[in-house]
């Protein structure tokens, strides 16, 4: 009856269920206190990056220099999707007169090793897309991670909206494929997605809301 | 126990005679990738030496409650649960270079020089031994990531810590920060290391 007792195994784990629940609170308890200064990191660089996804890196640093800033308006939208909600969070640039510069949305979905979060930005009729920045990301380092780079993420800029873009790995040839990184087509495969169910999702929506403007102002 | 190495003694070998990286080379992993510039290898050196400590500290509070069929799942159990900590907190209050690092920082659990230490010190000796020799391993690791960094970054972006040094007319070596010049500059600094120590022992 002893030895039984001995050889349960919940019994011989009890060291490890302990520390494992006391790590977890402290775990916890640290999320708790520093989850909210992260977020608001996340929040400064989204709003930083808003200008050069929507205008590219040059024209939003001849913005900055000339000591003007866009108007950047963050909303969020539902987007109804087989009986489950959705939220986007959507980021309205305007210039100082009050015209719209672009649209920026912020995606996030999984990637090949963690989630990924990116923001695409969109012109003002949304007609094209004009940036692509990734703000979260852990995928394989040397392969992956180079979603990351310039070199990759300009391919996006100036794609049209109206077809969905494709990753192909044999050199992108028509207007809407996109060069996968050798050694990570799933990485880019995901991003190139998660574009795609943007511009699904959101493309109507922003493009009636830039109409009702325009016609607000007439 | 008699014949354990005391807490001096530990925190002495792990400065250079039981260097992590040039004697024992463990760690590889981010001694390779982050060592294209200083920032980037302190960063990951002060991570390391955190976690290093507070694991081997844990580690040797409960060394008696350890079963040794477990004692492995405990040892990750407590790094992963200190690196954790600190990769939010780098995200909480250097969110820049936690971009930097990226993953590197969340993958300090599968570190083998944590574990080793774990393994070989804290689950055997006292809490003050082993907080020494976390110390000192910290040490020997940071200084090992920092010459690694130091010889990269100067030759690859002539300057150090982002500041330029070099006379503006040396050609730039890129090769360097990028990974080739992370093989290249461990293998000559480890030749180097291990040509001291042969020659020191030939004289004595």
């Amino acid at each position: 009856m002893v030895e039984k007792v001995q050889k349960n195994n919940l019994l011989q784990a009890w060291l490890v269920l302990t520390l494992a629940f006391l790590f977890g609170m402290s775990l916890a308890g640290v999320q708790t206190v520093l989850g909210p200064v992260i977020e608001e990191n996340k929040i400064r660089e989204t709003m930083e990056k808003v200008p050069v996804v929507v205008l590219g890196e040059a024209e939003a640093a001849k913005i900055a220099h000339s000591g003007a800033s866009l108007g950047i308006e963050p909303s969020r939208i539902a987007v109804e999707k087989e009986g489950r909600t959705k939220f986007y969070n959507v980021y309205d640039a305007k210039f100082n007169d009050g015209k719209r510069a672009g649209w920026v949305a912020k995606a996030s979905a999984q990637g090949y090793a963690d989630k990924i979060e990116l923001l695409v930005g969109f012109d003002a009729a949304v007609e094209k897309i004009t940036g692509l920045f990734i703000l979260d990301q852990k995928e394989t380092p040397g392969l992956g991670n180079k979603i990351v780079e310039d070199q990759w993420r300009s391919q996006f800029t100036g794609k049209a909206v109206a077809t969905a873009l494709t990753v192909v790995k044999t050199g992108a040839k028509k207007t809407n494929e996109i060069d996968a990184i050798s050694g990570a087509t799933i990485s880019s495969d995901c991003v190139t997605r998660m574009i795609n169910q943007t511009i699904a999702d959101l493309g109507e929506e922003l493009k009636n809301r830039n109409t009702e403007n325009q016609k607000g102002k007439e | 126990m008699a014949d354990q190495p005391t807490a001096m003694e530990r925190f002495v070998q792990g400065i250079l005679p039981e260097n992590p990286v040039y004697r024992q080379l463990l760690g590889l992993c981010p001694t390779l990738a982050v060592t294209n510039g200083m920032k980037p290898a302190i960063t990951m050196a002060c991570s390391v030496a955190f976690v290093l400590f507070c694991a081997n500290i844990v580690t040797s509070l409960i060394r008696d409650l350890l079963k040794p069929h477990l004692r492995i799942v405990v040892f990750t159990l407590t790094i992963a649960t200190f690196v954790t900590i600190a990769d939010r907190f780098l995200a909480a209050y250097v969110y820049q270079m936690s971009k930097l690092l990226g993953p590197y920082i969340p993958l300090i659990i599968v570190n083998c020089l944590i574990i080793c230490r774990c393994e070989v010190c804290a689950s055997k000796q006292s809490a003050f031994v082993a907080g020494a020799d976390a110390i000192g391993q910290s040490i020997g690791f940071g200084l090992a990531l920092a010459s690694i960094a130091a010889v990269r970054e100067l030759l690859g972006t002539g300057g150090l810590f982002g500041v330029h040094l070099l006379p503006a007319a040396w050609p730039d070596w890129v090769i360097m920060v990028l990974p080739p010049g992370a093989f290249i500059t461990l293998g000559l600094l480890l030749g180097a290391v291990n040509w001291y120590s042969s020659r020191k022992t030939k004289n004595a």
